[in-house]
């Protein structure tokens, strides 16, 4: 309470642990730049050379333009066969995963088999199929379809852990068999989510698949990567300027596709 | 006789085309794709193969191979999300209509936005080991600019739901536009706010750890090499020590984002 | 419907000594154009006193006050406060002069998440320069003046709560105290007791009767409740369709009036 004697009341009282936050926080970010030899000085050396290399980024060369097309569509390819692929596994292991639906000993493991699938980076993911399997496409299309099984199957399990079980119990009721119960009582309430999630994870593997190429799986990224090394900087720009125009068209269609399914 | 249906015509047309554009792009893409069958029957084999290949994990590794640059990664990702909040915070701003009532601003902001996120964090990286060399520098940087596109939109998103009223007030007591931010809108957002940013490095803590096949510093370098030199139980340790870092990650912001709401 | 053509002839004759506080000249304002929700209203207030705008919903009168200061742009006219008119003054000047006219509004408009005592410390925004209000950085006579406030309208004891915390009356005399922070020379109230229960909105009318005779400035407020009109406010403007159909003391208006104003009788009874 402010004290109320003569004319030194005070507004607010101090926020002693937001302080120590802050003051913690600024050592930190002091203590990291060190580490990682962040110095001012590398910046505006650094700058110097970026207007160089802006300038041999411009103008964009869209000579090679087969070549540029052939990534772009076998990106696309990755991340329709990926998300398709990832709606097929992620449905029915989501079901598993489903603490309301299932018993302990089914819904453990199948939760513990997405986290993992959700923890490394696609990239990761990639490079390892990569060494597996070989470089292409296939790789590409495996790591993301990984990746879409973990975040999807996250997102569509706790969707369905968050029904009324009033509807399940309904269905049941009639003696109707797990399938019909799945069909008729879960799947209407999570629906319209699903398309939803749907639309964010293809969305995500979209930009994915333009990067997985780096390290061999497939895609636009080779492209990219190629041209980098050849210090051919006038068509990295044409292709991240094809990226961008991809991806920005995907976010747009999929606020479309949303929006016809009432979302 | 009346009927009742659900959907309109258009809605169901609409409908009717997403689901045929769906199934038509996948059939497309499996015709196209050039992935050899025998590969795709190989596939688990190899896979197979590869894990086995992996196990015993090389525990010794760590110290000298992984503890360093593992937590060069996390420097990054922390680094680089505090860089990106700082130049997501105007931008957002700038985007929200109802606080920049400019409508070429907001769009101009928009696009900003929209073109950061498009650009994928390897790939900035890429464009910015060019420019600064290889290192952490780049990384760093990197993280920064791919992050403004998601945080400067969510924040902006959080910005247009704010209580209109609350500023019509303090619109009507005389207060510049800069106080109208500040005081106005700032207090409403600041829990989604946090929330972003909490989200923003649990998520950059995953991308840190790439950055190296880039040559843009951090694990990814490590990794990278070891799986060249086809190492596979340093290989192993370094997944390993990715996952843990990860799961602590994760769990850390859950449990923040919890105390905040 | 007609308006009433004869207003009584008990017409304002309750100037206050000296010069109006507030002259509206000709004010029109046309969300669409050729519906005119104002029509060229010509209205005087004097620098005491609290004026009572009645009328059915839609009639324009929440649009008038909010003309006043601008919150909503007149599509033509005049609003001459402290001898300047509003409606020609530029951004700038127009926040300079804001600074002076108090507003309360129906649904409190505090800044929720917001203690009580920074709220009220808002009402200097127009004063203050923003890097100081984030700062908290408030010259100590403000918060002393605060503080004083926040006595006089009884929440002492809230200072530090959050606003979001207080009742619907509480929150309204955060609003009424912020807007007193101004300093204001006027005070406009758009339907400040609508969002209340019949015991709090008396007290929120009897607060502002008390400030404004303590401090000296006129009152406007927009409102429907004709009772309280009558109890609390020394004069009523009655509008219907855009235009004003009466004004003059409380004590003069009938039954003949509230109808033509609202219309129907049923509501009477």
């Amino acid at each position: 309470m402010a004290a109320r004697t003569g004319s030194n009341r005070l507004a607010f009282a101090p926020n002693w642990p937001a302080r120590a936050a802050w003051l913690a926080f600024f050592v930190y970010v002091a203590y990291a730049a060190s580490r990682l030899e962040l110095t001012p000085a590398r910046f505006i050396t650094g700058l110097d050379h970026g207007a160089r290399f802006l300038s041999r980024l411009f103008p964009p060369d869209f000579q090679r333009w087969e070549l540029l097309l052939k990534g772009m569509l076998e990106s696309l390819q990755i991340a329709v066969l990926a998300s398709a692929l990832g709606v097929l596994i992620s449905a029915p292991l989501a079901l598993l995963a489903a603490r309301n639906l299932m018993p302990a000993w089914v819904s453990w493991p199948s939760r513990a088999v997405m986290v993992l699938c959700r923890t490394f980076h696609p990239v990761i993911v990639a490079i390892l199929f990569v060494k597996a399997v070989g470089f292409g496409a296939l790789a590409g299309i495996l790591a993301l379809t990984v990746a879409s099984v973990g975040f999807l199957g996250k997102l569509m399990t706790e969707a369905i852990e968050e029904i009324s079980l009033k509807q399940v119990e309904a269905v049941r009721a009639t003696g109707a068999p797990f399938m019909s119960v799945v069909t008729y009582a879960v799947a209407p309430q999570v629906f319209s989510r699903f398309v939803g999630f749907v639309s964010y994870e293809t969305d995500a593997n979209l930009r994915n698949s333009t990067m997985v190429g780096i390290v061999g799986a497939g895609g636009i990224g080779g492209t990219l990567f190629a041209a980098f090394q050849r210090f051919d900087y006038d068509f990295v720009c044409a292709i991240v300027l094809t990226i961008i125009a991809l991806i920005m068209a995907g976010e747009v269609l999929t606020l479309r596709i949303k929006k016809s399914f009432g979302l | 006789m009346r009927t009742w249906q659900r959907f309109t015509l258009a809605e169901r047309m609409a409908r009717f085309t997403v689901y045929f554009a769906v199934i038509a792009a996948i059939a497309a893409s499996l015709q196209t794709v050039q992935v050899i069958p025998e590969f795709i029957a190989d596939a688990p084999e190899q896979v197979a193969d590869m894990l086995r290949r992996m196990w015993p994990v090389a525990w010794g590794f760590y110290p000298q191979g992984v503890h360093e640059a593992l937590m060069e990664s996390l420097h990054i990702a922390s680094l680089g999300t505090v860089l990106a909040v700082l130049m997501a915070v105007p931008v957002a701003f700038l985007a929200a209509r109802n606080v920049t009532p400019f409508a070429w601003l907001n769009y101009l902001a928009k696009l900003i936005l929209v073109s950061a996120r498009s650009v994928n964090t390897l790939i900035w990286a890429l464009l910015f080991v060019a420019v600064f060399g290889p290192g952490a520098l780049a990384g760093t940087l990197a993280i920064a600019f791919h992050s403004i596109g998601f945080t400067g939109k969510l924040l902006g998103e959080a910005l247009e739901e704010a209580n209109r009223g609350s500023i019509e007030a303090l619109q009507a007591s005389g207060a510049p536009w800069l106080s109208l931010a500040l005081k106005g809108y700032w207090p409403q957002v600041r829990p989604a706010f946090w929330g972003i940013v909490l989200f923003r490095w649990d998520i950059n803590v995953r991308e840190s750890a790439v950055l190296g096949f880039v040559g843009a510093g951090g694990v990814g370098m490590a990794l990278d090499t070891a799986l060249n030199l086809f190492q596979w139980e340093r290989a192993a340790m370094i997944l390993v020590a990715i996952f843990v870092v990860v799961l602590v990650a994760e769990v850390a912001t859950t449990q923040l984002r919890k105390r905040i709401l | 419907m007609t308006p009433i053509a004869a207003a009584e002839p008990a017409v304002a004759s309750h100037r206050g000594a000296g010069a109006p506080a507030l002259i509206v000249k000709g004010l029109s304002k046309e969300y669409v154009p050729g519906k005119p929700v104002l029509r060229g209203i010509d209205l005087e207030f004097a620098p005491r006193g609290i004026t009572a705008v009645i009328g059915p919903s839609g009639t324009g009168k929440s649009t008038l006050i909010r003309c006043i200061n601008r919150l909503v742009e007149p599509t033509s006219g005049q609003v001459i406060f402290e001898d300047r008119d509003l409606v020609a003054m530029n951004r700038a000047e127009l926040r300079a002069a804001r600074r002076r006219i108090g507003m309360v509004f129906q649904e409190y408009n505090l800044v929720e998440r917001l203690t009580v005592m920074e709220n009220l410390l808002c009402g200097r925004l127009g004063y203050v320069s923003p890097l100081k209000a984030w700062l908290r950085r408030y010259p100590q006579r403000d918060v002393e003046r605060a503080f004083d406030l926040l006595e006089t309208v009884g929440l002492a004891a809230h200072a530090r709560t959050r606003a979001d915390a207080l009742s619907g009356g509480q929150r309204q005399r955060v609003g009424i105290a912020r807007a007193m922070m101004q300093e204001p020379r006027l005070l406009l109230a758009d339907e400040p007791t609508s969002s209340l229960d019949p015991k709090t909105s008396v007290e929120i009318m009897a607060l502002m009767q008390t400030l404004s005779g303590m401090h000296g400035f006129p009152v406007i407020i927009n409102i429907h409740n004709v009772e309280l009109a009558r109890r609390f406010a020394d004069r009523i403007v009655g509008m219907t369709g855009g235009r004003v159909v009466f004004d003059g003391v409380p004590e003069a208006i009938t039954d003949e009036h509230l109808k033509s104003i609202y219309g129907g009788e049923d509501w009477l009874e």
